[in-house]
C-alpha cells in the first residue's frame, strides 16, 4: 500500500512555517511596511518632487513595483531559507528526514509557507503604497501571477540557500552579496533607459530586470523588456530551482548521510 | 516466544560507510520479530545509531536492505515509515512550539488525520497533559524528553525506536517510561531500543544483540544468553594478601584482585573440581578467609566480556 500523496504531510509543514511567522507577526510585519514608508518618504516626497515623472508616472509611483519586488525577493529567501536552515541547525530535521513525506510534500510545505509570507507581505507594501502615492494598477491579473511566480521561484531559491547554508552567516551570504545588488542595479528605482548605452548592455545581463520590469508592466503598462521575456525569464528561473532541488532531494545533498 | 512471528524488521546485508570514509556498519543481518523487545547493545561508536538511523530513513545506506513489515524502506519508504516512531538520542525538539503543536505536528507529518483525543490520552500517559500549553524551551530536560516519546507515539506506530532512552532521566520517569514500553508491547508494538544500562536490557528486553566496530558480534534471546554465557564466581575475601594463586590449585580457574586480597573462582560446569573441593584444598593450604560470597553473572559482565576480548 503506497500513499500517493500525503497532505497531512504537507499540510503539518505549512502551518507550522505560518505559526512561526505569526509568532512574529509584529517584526515580520512592521520592520517592512516601515522601511518601505521609508523610501517613500526618502524617494517619493523629498527626491521624487525634484525628479521629473519617468514614462509619464509619477517618481513615488514607479518606484512601487520595484519597491514591492525588492521585498518579495529578500523575504521570501530569508523566510524559506530559515525555515529549512533552523530544523538542519537544532537536529529536528531527523524527524522530517523520518517522515513519510517526500521532497513534493517537503518543498510545498516550507516554499508554499514562504511564498504565501512573501505575498502577504507584497500585498501590505502595495496597500501602505496607495497611502502616500497615486497607485494604479492597469493589468491585475498579470502583476497577481507575477507576485505569485515571483515568490515561489524566490522562495525555492531561499530552501535551495538553507540546505546548501552550514552556518548563519552564509544564510545572509547569497542575499546581501548577490541578490540586493542586483535588485538595486535592476531598475528597482529608475528606468534602464536612463542609462547610459554602454551600462544599459550590461544591465541586460540582470536577470533581475526582467523580474521588475515585467512587474511594473502590469502597474503602468510600459516597461523595460517586452512582457513575453520577463515571464519567460521568470518561468526559467523557476524551472533551475526545480531542477536544483529535484537534485537536492535526489542525492540527499546536505540533509542525509 | 519470538521465533513463531514473521519478522517485523528484516535488515541483510545492510553496511554503511560515511562520505569521510568511516565504516560505521560493517554488515549487518539481523531479523527483528513482531511484538518483541530487542535490546541493542555496544559500545559508543558502535553503529547503533547508524543502524536505527538507516532503518529509519535519515542515513541511507551503502549496500544492503532493509524491510519493514514488508516494505523496503527506501523503495518503499512511505508505507515503511508510516509503521516507525523513533525517540532520538539527543533531546532535538523545537524551542518555541507548545507541547501540544508539536504533537499535533508530528502526526500530521507521519501522514495521519487529526485526532486530538487520542493525543490528549497519549499526554496524559506521559504526564505531560499539564504541560501541553507550554513551550517547549521552558521544560526541563526529562520533560522534553516526554515530549520527544510524545511525537513518536503520535502517529501510532507499529514499531518503536528508542535511542538510549533513559540517559540522563530521572527515576521517576524511567520507571514511567519502561511502564510505557510494557504497555505498548502489550498492545502489539514492536520495541527496539539501544542503551548503555545493560541492566535495563537485562530486565526489559526477549532478545538481546550485540555490536561492537560496525559488527554485530551476537544475537541471543536473553534468558538462553544468561543461561550460555552466565557463570557462577565464588569470591574468597583473604586474611592476608596472596603474591600468586599457588600451585596447588592450579587445577581451578583462579584469579586474584585486589592487590591478593580477594581471591576469584570462576565455577565451571565441566571444568576440574569444584567449589567443595576448592574450599577442602583452601582449607589444607590453610588459607585463611573473612568472607566468601558467590555471584551469578549479570548481562552487564557478559557485556563487558564480549566486547572487550572477543574478535
Amino acid at each position: 500500500m503506497s500513499i500517493p500523496f500525503n497532505r497531512h504531510g504537507a499540510w503539518a509543514i505549512y502551518k507550522f512555517e505560518m505559526n512561526r511567522a505569526l509568532r512574529t507577526l509584529l517584526q515580520s510585519l512592521l520592520a517592512p511596511v516601515i522601511t518601505t514608508s521609508l523610501y517613500f518618504v526618502v524617494f517619493g516626497a523629498a527626491i521624487g518632487s525634484r525628479m521629473t515623472s519617468i514614462d509619464g508616472v509619477p517618481y513615488g509611483a514607479f518606484i512601487v513595483p520595484g519597491l514591492i519586488m525588492l521585498s518579495l525577493f529578500t523575504e521570501s529567501i530569508s523566510n524559506a531559507s530559515l525555515g529549512i536552515y533552523f530544523p538542519k541547525f537544532t537536529g529536528t530535521i531527523f524527524e522530517l528526514l523520518s517522515a513519510p513525506v517526500s521532497a513534493f510534500e517537503v518543498v510545498l510545505g516550507y516554499v508554499g509557507a514562504a511564498a504565501t509570507k512573501s505575498i502577504v507581505l507584497g500585498l501590505i507594501i502595495l496597500g501602505t503604497a496607495t497611502l502616500f502615492v497615486p497607485v494604479e494598477i492597469r493589468h491585475p491579473g498579470w502583476m497577481i501571477a507575477f507576485l505569485l511566480l515571483t515568490a515561489v521561484t524566490f522562495s525555492l531559491f531561499g530552501f535551495i540557500i538553507g540546505i546548501w547554508a552550514n552556518g548563519f552567516e552564509q544564510l545572509q551570504l547569497v542575499p546581501m552579496l548577490i541578490v540586493t545588488p542586483l535588485t538595486f542595479l535592476g531598475g528597482a528605482f529608475y528606468s534602464i533607459d536612463m542609462l547610459p548605452p554602454a551600462w544599459r548592455a550590461v544591465a541586460m545581463c540582470n536577470p533581475v530586470v526582467y523580474l521588475i520590469s515585467g512587474f511594473r508592466w502590469s502597474f503602468y503598462g510600459s516597461s523595460d523588456v517586452a512582457v513575453g521575456v520577463s515571464l519567460g525569464m521568470t518561468l526559467v528561473f523557476l524551472a533551475v530551482d526545480l531542477l536544483l532541488v529535484a537534485w537536492i532531494f535526489r542525492t540527499g545533498y546536505r540533509l542525509k548521510s | 516466544m519470538p521465533e513463531r512471528t514473521p519478522p517485523v524488521v528484516s535488515i541483510a546485508g545492510l553496511t554503511k560507510t560515511y562520505a569521510s570514509g568511516l565504516r560505521a556498519l560493517g554488515r549487518i543481518d539481523l531479523d527483528i520479530h513482531k511484538g518483541e523487545i530487542f535490546a541493542l547493545l555496544g559500545p559508543n561508536g558502535a553503529g547503533k545509531t547508524t543502524l536505527i538511523s538507516i532503518v529509519c530513513g535519515i542515513v541511507s545506506p551503502t549496500s544492503g536492505t532493509a524491510v519493514v513489515d514488508g516494505h523496503d524502506v527506501v523503495r518503499d519508504y512511505r508505507a515503511a515509515r508510516r509503521k516507525i516512531g523513533l525517540v532520538p538520542q539527543e533531546l532535538t525538539t523545537d524551542a518555541f512550539e507548545t507541547v501540544w503543536a508539536t504533537i499535533t505536528f508530528s502526526r500530521g507529518l507521519f501522514g495521519r488525520a487529526p485526532d486530538p483525543a487520542f493525543l490528549e490520552q497519549l499526554l496524559r500517559d506521559l504526564s505531560l497533559w499539564e504541560k501541553r500549553k507550554d513551550r517547549i524551551m521552558t521544560l526541563s530536560g526529562g520533560m522534553k524528553r516526554r515530549v520527544l516519546i510524545a511525537k513518536a507515539l503520535s502517529h501510532e506506530p507499529e514499531i518503536l525506536f528508542l535511542d538510549e532512552p533513559t540517559a540522563g532521566v530521572d527515576v521517576e520517569l524511567r520507571r514511567d517510561m519502561w511502564a510505557l514500553v510494557r504497555r505498548l508491547r502489550e498492545r502489539g508494538v514492536t520495541i527496539i531500543l539501544t542503551t548503555h544500562y545493560i541492566d535495563e536490557a537485562e530486565d526489559m528486553a526477549d532478545r538481546v544483540g550485540v555490536i561492537r566496530g560496525g559488527e554485530l558480534i551476537l544475537v541471543e534471546e536473553k534468558r538462553e544468553l544468561m543461561r550460555k554465557l552466565g557463570k557462577k564466581r565464588l569470591v574468597l575475601q583473604l586474611k592476608e594478601p596472596l603474591s600468586a594463586v599457588p600451585a596447588e590449585l592450579a587445577d581451578w580457574r583462579l584469579a586474584l584482585n585486589d592487590g591478593g586480597r580477594e581471591l576469584e573462582y570462576t565455577v565451571e560446569t565441566n571444568g576440574h573440581g569444584g567449589v567443595e573441593s576448592l574450599l577442602q584444598k583452601i582449607g589444607d593450604l590453610q588459607i585463611g578467609y573473612t568472607d566468601l560470597q558467590t555471584r551469578q553473572t549479570s548481562l552487564e559482565d557478559i557485556f563487558v566480556d564480549l566486547v572487550s576480548t572477543r574478535g
